[in-house]
């Protein structure tokens, strides 16, 4: 269960076309084809290493990461469940549309979720750039796992404060009147986070307030989100389970990619990066000497 | 959910249909079955698995997370090229080893 920490090394590979049945050119004849699932097309497609071909994106902290999920990382494994109950009147297939369509603007202020074109749709790559206290900002991305009707799922790369995923999802309550109707039951709107700290760094930042303001930053998202869906006030229920205790050492060197670091030192080096930039483009405008 | 137990150190679990958030409950009784036979090799059967989503995958990280804690290997076989690619996306390939066939998952637990 070792992360594969330290310089990448290999080139990004091209996501897998799984979910469409098509195969590369040139591949030897297939075996015959299995019957996809109904799960098919919510799950995206296999990759190694993330890309990103947005032009002029600060994508510097995701392109050739690979994805990380609760199994790796380092820190004690916590699932934390934030759920709120916005009355019968929303469907969740049109909770968990609007939440996917307007998924950026319901975060907290300071923080930035740039979405692909395609928003939030299976295989795509979003970029985030979050306040993390302190005046500390951690720029990184998710990569979006899974996404259905009523459900969608981030998971983090390499370098991000955790090794994971983020269940967004809605569903009827189930509640003990069992004979009444679905649709005048009350809409439940959760977002699940299981998660382990990616590098021993982040594991003492979550401990000193990472978890706190971790817990402000989903709540404050989903009170936005039930305001924006004119729902009944909300109270937004928080239950944290630590599913693991034990920290896994073996992991630790992941530290190498950590994005608040690294974020940190390029933005140290971005007035230097400018003056050599703005030298070398001065010395090609200059007119060639003679002899 | 059904529990065979194999041999003194082994148990399969045959999972069939659906695999949600929802289906904690039952995997977990299945676990508590193959665990109080004194299994040390939990082996899942996803051959008839017809449906996973990521609260599915979700809920085999935390039955994953017990059998660690009990010091209990778990192994898995019967994926269909589908979801062995989503065990290698999410990465839990590298936590449940993945076999082709019931008889290789056994026969490596008895080596």
């Amino acid at each position: 269960m070792t992360d594969q920490a330290g310089p990448e090394d290999t080139p990004p590979a091209e996501p897998s076309p799984r979910a469409t049945g098509h195969t590369a050119e040139g591949d030897a004849p297939a075996a015959p084809a299995q019957p996809l699932p109904r799960d098919a097309g919510s799950w995206a497609s296999k990759v190694d290493r993330l890309t990103e071909t947005r032009v002029g994106s600060p994508a510097a902290n995701v392109v050739g990461r690979r994805l990380t999920g609760p199994v790796q990382g380092f820190g004690k494994m916590w699932r934390k469940t934030y759920r709120m109950n916005i009355g019968p009147g929303i469907p969740p297939e049109r909770a968990i549309a609007i939440w996917k369509e307007h998924f950026a603007e319901f975060w907290p202020r300071g923080s930035k979720f740039e979405p692909s074109l395609t928003g939030i749709s299976p295989g795509e790559v979003a970029l985030l750039d979050v306040g993390i206290g302190g005046g500390a900002r951690l720029s990184t991305g998710v990569f979006v796992l899974y996404a259905d009707e009523v459900s969608f799922t981030l998971m983090t790369p390499q370098g991000h404060m955790f090794a994971g995923w983020i269940t967004f999802s809605a569903e009827r309550a189930t509640g003990s009147d069992g004979r009444r109707a679905r649709e005048a039951r009350p809409t439940v709107v959760q977002t699940q986070v299981l998660m382990r700290a990616n590098d021993p760094l982040y594991e003492v930042a979550m401990a000193l307030g990472g978890h706190r303001k971790e817990d402000q930053f989903w709540i404050q998202t989903m009170t936005t989100l039930a305001k924006y869906l004119s729902a009944p006030p909300v109270e937004v229920h928080t239950r944290t389970v630590c599913v693991d205790p034990r920290r896994q050492w073996g992991n630790a060197g992941a530290l190498w990619h950590n994005s608040m670091v690294r974020t940190a030192l390029q933005a140290a080096a971005a007035p230097l990066a400018s003056i050599a930039h703005r030298r070398r483009r001065a010395h090609r405008a200059a007119p060639a000497r003679r002899p | 959910m059904h529990v065979r137990q194999v041999g003194d150190r082994a148990a399969v679990i045959d999972i069939k249909g659906d695999v949600t958030a929802a289906s904690e409950p039952v995997l977990m009784s299945a676990y508590e079955q193959a665990d109080s036979q004194g299994a040390q090799r939990l082996v899942l059967n996803f051959g008839e698995l017809e449906y996973m989503n990521s609260g599915g995958i979700g809920m085999l990280v935390t039955f994953l997370i017990r059998a660690n804690r009990h010091r209990q290997e778990l192994a898995a076989f019967g994926l269909s090229d589908h979801y062995r690619e989503i065990f290698e996306l999410t990465r839990l390939d590298e936590a449940i080893t993945i076999y082709d066939d019931e008889r290789s998952a056994l026969s490596d637990a008895a080596s």
